[in-house]
């Protein structure tokens, strides 16, 4: 391997590495407010960057029937709940919020010229089409069983995993697709030739992970979700809803997982299924963290891509394997240092 | 419902069907028939995982894998008989599901199943990419089983060899889990309660994991021998999944969840493969998703699975783990040197324990003599449980000395103090609710059995298994429960629960008895005869230590007293000291002068 070649897998290995690093935050922070293990995490990656290829081409957001259909269900859930607590004037908000919103949406984009529109805009409608889709699987998939244990919530979390890649095969078909990068060509640094795109997933990246903490930091939000990380039963003490707090991680990470996806298309092919691999890598971040601290999940996402991309160069056959093997040295270092694990009855 | 059908009856009927299935039944239904065998020997090691330790994993069809890979590249390539090469993969699993087991199982419980998604896609790929295992085109040309000179070649023929392994497998699984190392398997999931009876919680994890996955190697060398080919295809995480899905929709409590499980998957899969791509208009594995939606409505509605369900719904008198109407009589267990009534059994030194900047016990003392019965009382928080919690180990003091029959045991973990024959009982009542009031009580006296899980799983335990039961029936009869013994804990009042926490601590033959309000939700009467029950125990030379909160109970009771407040030491005392101590009343009262 000479110099040039190092260089550029270091390139692939960072773009895919910050790819990683946003996806594993969004791992972090799904499990420590839900206890969800989300797995589904990396399907976001592939509706995101599937919606937006449909759209640029122009074709109208594959998932917007679903989006419809799930928020009639979700605002059936929660009117019979409503009914229940005998709280009918909420029932108006409900309807229109989950219901008629994502048919005034359908409305409107069909309405729109949607191939001439400027990129951006394909890429907000591609996102309002897609991230809708987290909130409503928290709600009717995670928040009936939110007080069970781990194992259960991950056996629905993998359950959800093929449920939307069966969907997404549907929806996308078999076929891959790339996208246009946000800017063409690139730019010689020093010994390097650097595309743009992979400046823009770097760069936004950092933005997006700097975005997130001044959230967590700053925002009466971002505070109720890190109470809520930090003791569930005293954060709904305190009046933070445990159903709101779960929903809005859950948004969150769809946002994060799909806009991952409309990052990477322009240099990687995205297939329906493509973002099982890709969450798992996410993952592997996560545990190198623990599935605790952000900061080394990041850094543990970034080592993921950067051994991934030089794996691929030396036993691309095994990169796959060298990439989860990673996982054993942590966590036997984790189970050698961890003295006392919870009982998990007494949560 | 007119008659009832019995479990027993259904199950002769279901082994009658099965026996004479190969004879006239299509090539079709036995090879469907004969895959359903295989997939729920799978199912029904984890229903052990999940349903009983509270763990899981979907790394099992690589597992499945290695007994299948074992054989194939053995038996073609080096010409090993059949036999060897069951061994070698059941050694190969012991391994790999040990140290898979090891870097995983001490962390919290989601690790196992994190990491055996990362051991069964890398396995995935190694069988594709390994050229000496044929790559992704796979290993032909498997020889047949071989049977005492019979050549088991035709699939009717090998139906009989996966029925009756998934049989005898069932057999031995129900018996291991009606034995003490079962009990011991089926309260995992309250490991605190657990290790303080004794309990090396991790080791039954790695047992019930590594029992997993051999379940699933034997199923992969059926599989090879009965398909004569291998690919790495029907190894990949995705039919890990399934097999999870089904054991979770068969029914993860019950070992007969994982045959449903398996069938009901089975047939359901054939027939959504040909339905689901016509009314959607395309091809694809969209079974998957209805597995996956339905696995979603399972746990939302019914978590137990659908074999309860359909017990229910035939009116089948559920198959009971213990039929068992009455205890046998059975030898007395040996019993543990008794102290010398008024000798020091229990000595704790400056205890000081720290939660952060907290400080919840500020240098305690206290000593505890045999045959005498110590109360410790104090306003709520004064951190009298976390003193249990630093006595027993469940929580370890951060500085201080505790003493335990002359040995030092601060640095102990709540396991290896019960070894030493200190028992308790919890505040908030830890009983595995579904088994009856006597299993609980028997997993007090673990410690007082010697038989491992194989011995259980082959009935060579059931002498000890009977004195053990007949200790617990011995210990629930003394604590006034003789009549519940078959009851669930489940369906007890609060007060009885923590009755029986009494008698299986006392199942353990302790030295020293903790006991954390144990009075609580006790009506008048059940409190005069727990009463009368300690001071018996204490007439015996027991030393009992007790938390409590009814005051008439304590001063009718203790022979002596010690009061905390706010994590320190108050006052200690003779009861009638106590009552008419100025300090512990304003304690109590908020001050006697205003």
């Amino acid at each position: 391997m000479d110099a040039s070649v190092a260089l550029l897998l270091a390139q692939d290995g960072i773009t895919n590495g910050a790819i990683y690093a946003l996806l594993s935050l969004a791992l972090v922070l799904v499990f420590a407010v839900t206890r969800v293990i989300y797995i589904p995490q990396g399907e976001f990656v592939a509706y995101g960057a599937l919606s937006m290829a449909a759209i640029n081409a122009g074709f109208l957001p594959p998932t917007m029937w679903l989006v419809v259909t799930l928020g009639i269900a979700v605002a059936i859930v929660d009117s019979v709940a409503a009914m229940r607590e005998g709280a009918k004037a909420r029932l108006p908000l409900i309807i229109v919020k989950n219901a008629l919103l994502p048919v005034l949406a359908v409305i409107v984009v069909r309405l729109l010229p949607l191939r001439d529109l400027a990129y951006p805009l394909q890429v907000l409608i591609a996102l309002a089409f897609v991230v809708p889709l987290g909130p409503q699987i928290y709600r009717l998939a995670f928040q009936p069983v939110a007080e069970a244990s781990v194992l259960l919530l991950l056996i629905v979390a993998v359950a959800v995993h093929f449920v939307m890649v069966g969907m997404g095969l549907y929806f996308f078909g078999a076929e891959g697709a790339r996208i246009p990068p946000f800017t063409d060509g690139g730019v010689t640094l020093g010994p390097a030739y650097v595309q743009y795109q992979t400046i823009w997933i770097v760069g936004i990246a950092a933005l997006l992970i700097a975005g997130l903490a001044l959230f967590f930091e700053h925002s009466i939000y971002g505070k109720a979700l890190r109470a809520t990380a930090i003791n569930r039963t005293g954060a709904r003490l305190m009046g933070i809803s445990a159903d709101l707090a779960g929903k809005l991680c859950f948004t969150l990470s769809a946002l994060v997982g799909a806009f991952s996806g409309i990052l990477i298309a322009p240099i990687t092919t995205i297939y329906y299924d493509t973002g099982f691999l890709v969450g798992l890598k996410g993952f592997v971040g996560a545990i190198i963290g623990g599935l605790v601290s952000y900061p080394l999940a990041a850094a543990g996402a970034v080592l993921v891509g950067l051994l991934e991309s030089y794996s691929s160069f030396y036993a691309s056959a095994y990169k796959e394997v060298i990439v989860f093997t990673l996982i054993i040295p942590v966590l036997l270092y984790q189970s050698l240092t961890t003295k006392h694990i919870d009982d998990e009855e007494d949560h | 419902m007119a008659a009832l059908l019995t479990s027993n009856r259904v199950l002769i009927a279901f082994l009658l069907g099965l026996a004479i299935l190969p004879l006239f039944a299509a090539q079709f239904t036995v090879t469907i028939v004969n895959y359903i065998g295989l997939y729920a020997l799978v199912a029904l090691g984890l229903v052990l995982l999940t349903g009983i330790g509270g763990l899981t994993s979907f790394g099992q069809a690589a597992f499945v894998g290695l007994g299948a890979y074992a054989t194939a590249y053995l038996t073609t390539r080096h010409g090993m008989s059949p036999w060897g090469t069951l061994i070698v993969g059941m050694v190969i699993t012991t391994a790999v599901s040990l140290a898979l087991g090891f870097i995983t199982l001490r962390l919290s419980g989601h690790f196992l199943p994190l990491g055996t998604i990362a051991w069964g896609i890398s396995l995935y790929f190694i069988f594709g990419n390994v050229q000496a295992l044929g790559g992704h085109g796979g290993i032909d040309g498997i020889p047949p089983v071989d049977l005492f000179g019979l050549e088991l070649g035709s699939s009717r023929a090998f139906f009989y060899v996966i029925w009756i392994t998934l049989l005898a497998a069932i057999i031995t699984t129900q018996n291991m889990l009606d034995s003490r190392e079962g009990r011991a398997m089926r309260c995992l999931r309250a490991m605190t309660m657990t290790e303080a009876m004794g309990i090396n919680t991790l080791r039954y994890r790695m047992v019930l994991f590594m029992l997993a996955a051999q379940f699933a190697c034997v199923s992969g060398w059926l599989y090879a021998h009965l398909q004569r080919f291998v690919n790495p295809t029907p190894f990949s995480l995705g039919q890990g999944i399934e097999y999870l899905f089904m054991a979770v929709l068969g029914g993860a409590s019950a070992v007969w969840g994982a045959v449903f499980g398996a069938t009901a998957v089975s047939f359901l899969k054939e027939w959504l493969q040909d339905w689901l791509p016509k009314l959607l208009g395309a091809t694809g594995n969209f079974e998957m998703m209805v597995f996956g939606l339905l696995t979603i409505v399972v746990l939302h509605r019914a978590r137990d699975g659908l074999w309860p369900i359909l017990l229910r719904a035939f009116a089948i008198v559920a198959p009971q783990r213990r039929q068992m109407k009455e205890v046998e009589p059975a030898l007395p267990l040996p019993r543990r040197d008794a102290p010398v009534p008024g000798s020091e059994v229990l000595r704790v030194i400056d205890v000081t324990k720290r939660f952060g900047g907290l400080v919840a016990n500020n240098k305690m003392n206290l000593t505890v003599r045999a045959g005498e019965v110590m109360a410790l009382i104090g306003p709520n928080g004064a951190g009298k449980s976390t003193l249990f919690n630093c006595i027993s180990g469940v929580n370890p003091a951060t500085e201080g000395e505790i003493r335990f029959m002359g040995k030092r045991i601060d640095q102990l973990g709540s396991r290896e103090i019960a070894k030493l024959g200190m028992s308790r009982s919890f505040q908030h009542v830890r009983l595995n609710q579904d088994m009856t009031v006597l299993e609980n009580a028997a997993i007090g006296a673990h410690l007082r059995g010697r038989k491992n899980f194989v011995q259980s799983a082959w009935r060579l335990d059931r002498e000890e298994e009977r004195r053990l039961l007949w200790e617990a029936a011995h210990q629930l009869q003394r604590c006034g429960l003789g009549e519940h013994l078959f009851d669930t804990c489940g369906s007890l009042p609060l007060g009885k629960q923590r009755i029986v926490e009494i008698a299986r601590a006392l199942c353990s033959d302790p030295t020293l008895l903790l006991l954390d309000e144990p009075a609580a939700g006790l009506r008048h009467l059940e409190k005069r005869a727990l009463a009368e029950l300690l001071a018996k125990l204490r007439g015996e030379g027991m030393a009992i230590l007790l938390v409590e909160h009814d005051m008439d109970f304590v001063m009718g009771l203790a022979d002596r007293v010690l009061v905390m407040e706010f994590g320190e030491y108050l006052a200690e005392g003779l009861p009638q000291e106590i009552q008419t101590n100025p300090k512990v009343l304003e304690a109590y009262l908020g001050g006697v002068d205003e």
